[in-house]
């Protein structure tokens, strides 16, 4: 939707300033992998250099740190997508008792500040005398992982005619065949774009996983470390490009798919 | 739904109608298998039916939102329940199209659902739910969603077709005039029971209840000794259109004089009881407010066994 009176230059300016703003830290991120200063971060840089992306390569730490994100949150993004599913398939298709109860619990905790998950993951673990591991980030990036699967699919769900699952079975599928034939395809977009979602949540995640990491660094604690003690600064500039790539493009792909599921029929009257 | 004894013959065109909550549909979901009796049994061709799932019954449905699949053209959608068989894909994409020619879309297999008019879907929902070979179809308000003139136009081939394929329909509707024109026989549904059952005529002519005769047809419901039938605290059914104006008729004063058409309905006050009456179009029927006589023929009356 737009209007066809154009902007007046003022408000144009302002939202050139917003947009400068939000940006341009980020755009500085970027110019600071290239500074031939590794020191401190200096205006203007005294020089470019390629050099740095080389060191990265170099790095293994960062590649464990890359590796380790890159397996946590694949898993996360797996256990939401089966349990964020199932979740939203109940809320959304049935109805039994405490059901809004449990819609409000599994959106907790996101509203959640996640200090507060961190503290009872981590009290939690101790209780139990579960050994700090890579599972144990996992569980911690699942908890709201769950949350981003499970309000993409409720709401495909609820878009989706419960009649279809009807016609289905009446043309004499049974559940898997059901399942596969017509409800997947139905809501894949809407788990895909979850998924990714998901998936770049628990890639740049910090707090939680202070909590639950115990000996491992994932890439985001990595660069938290990296910045408080300085070698080879503009590494931590390279890695950050990185992951400014990693997750933004999901996030695009993720609107772009979400974007074409607004007609989800099979309610057409 | 409360107690509900219904025995539907095979290959007649069933109908059940009732206003919205009276329990048809729940009594075609209970049929196709999408709810199960929590009393009570049901039984498919002499087979007990309870707690076998949808895709194992010998049944199928057109649903009231058609239901296509949205992901699927209109060829798979009518494969569908070949498919889910097993089907060879070949031989069911050839059975699909001979399917859509029945229902006059051949053709139209490579569309999407969404690309059709109203019209069009019904009509691959129906041959979607017809590739199967159900002994038994379930039809839920098919025709809601259409317009009169495609309305009458369904109603026909649906007629043809039942006749011609043999098959026993089961068709819900809340509209009394599909229902009588269509049905071999009619079941009329209120609060969850069934008010009566029979032939369309029966259920016009001989309505069992006041809720029957006010429903079907908009009878007038009135007592048995002012229509000259029956002893006092019974009930009667006159129908409007069997009301005429007669100078040597009872007093009634018109009080509303509405045109439809074809026909015009007059509402009527005899003495205290209101009636409605449907007379031919004429140049002098009397206007709202005026006098007039009125008299009906007490063979045309019918004596209800049931006052509620």
């Amino acid at each position: 939707m737009h209007s066809d009176t154009r902007a007046p230059l003022p408000l144009k300016l302002a939202a050139a300033g917003g947009l400068f703003f939000l940006l341009a830290p980020i755009a500085l991120i970027f110019v600071y992998a290239f500074t031939t200063e590794e020191k401190s971060f200096q205006w203007p840089p005294p020089g470019f250099t390629l050099k740095w992306l080389g060191v990265t390569l170099n790095r293994p730490d960062v590649w464990e740190a890359l590796f380790l994100s890159l397996r946590v949150a694949a898993i996360s993004t797996v256990i939401a997508l089966a349990l964020g599913t199932l979740t939203a398939a109940a809320v959304a298709r049935s109805r039994f008792f405490g059901r809004e109860t449990i819609s409000l619990l599994v959106i907790l905790p996101i509203a959640l500040p996640g200090i507060i998950t961190g503290i009872s993951l981590r009290s939690a673990f101790s209780l139990l005398e579960i050994p700090f591991s890579t599972w144990t980030i996992v569980l911690g990036h699942a908890t709201f992982c769950i949350v981003i699967v499970y309000n993409n699919a409720v709401a495909r769900f609820r878009r989706t005619s419960g009649a279809l699952i009807d016609a289905a079975m009446d043309l004499g599928a049974d559940g898997v065949q059901t399942f596969t034939l017509v409800i997947l395809p139905n809501i894949a977009t809407a788990l895909l774009a979850g998924g990714m979602l998901a998936f770049a949540l628990s890639f740049d995640e910090v707090i939680v996983t202070t909590f639950t990491a115990g000996q491992q660094t994932t890439l985001p604690i990595w660069m938290l470390e990296e910045l408080v003690r300085p070698r080879q600064r503009p590494v931590t500039n390279v890695v950050a490009m990185a992951v400014v790539l990693v997750t933004v493009l999901p996030i695009l792909a993720a609107y772009y798919l979400t974007r074409d599921g607004e007609h989800t029929a099979g309610a057409e009257k | 739904m409360d107690e509900v004894d219904l025995a539907i013959r095979d290959g007649e065109f069933f109908t059940m109608l009732g206003p919205s909550g009276s329990g048809k549909t729940t009594c075609l979901r209970l049929i196709a298998g999408f709810e199960q009796p929590t009393a009570g049994h049901i039984e498919i061709f002499g087979e007990r039916a309870d707690g076998v799932p949808p895709y194992l019954r010998n049944v199928n449905t057109v649903f009231q939102s058609y239901a296509l699949f949205p992901h699927m053209n209109v060829l798979d959608n009518v494969a569908f329940g070949l498919r889910v068989k097993g089907v060879s894909r070949v031989e069911r994409l050839k059975a699909a199209e001979e399917a859509l020619a029945m229902v006059e879309l051949a053709g139209y297999g490579s569309r999407r659902a969404g690309e059709l008019s109203g019209g069009q879907r019904q009509r691959v929902a129906l041959a979607r739910a017809l590739i199967n070979k159900p002994r038994v179809l379930l039809l839920d308000e098919p025709l809601g969603a259409l317009d009169l003139k495609l309305r009458e136009q369904m109603q026909e081939e649906l007629r043809k077709l039942q006749r011609a394929l043999g098959l026993t329909f089961v068709f819900v509707t809340h509209d009394q005039e599909e229902a009588l024109s269509m049905a071999d026989r009619v079941a009329v549904f209120a609060e969850g029971r069934i008010q009566q059952v029979g032939s369309a005529e029966d259920i016009y002519r001989r309505p069992a209840s006041r809720f029957v005769a006010d429903f079907v047809g908009s009878s007038n419901v009135i007592p048995a000794d002012f229509a000259g039938v029956g002893a006092a605290g019974q009930w009667a059914s006159l129908r409007p259109e069997d009301i005429t104006l007669d100078p040597a008729g009872r007093e009634a004063v018109v009080t509303g004089r509405y045109f439809h058409g074809r026909v015009v309905k007059l509402a009527l006050d005899v003495g205290g009881q209101a009636l409605t009456a449907l007379v031919a179009p004429r140049d002098d029927l009397p206007d709202a407010g005026r006098a007039t006589r009125i008299a009906w023929d007490p063979a045309r009356v019918h004596l209800m066994e049931r006052g509620s």
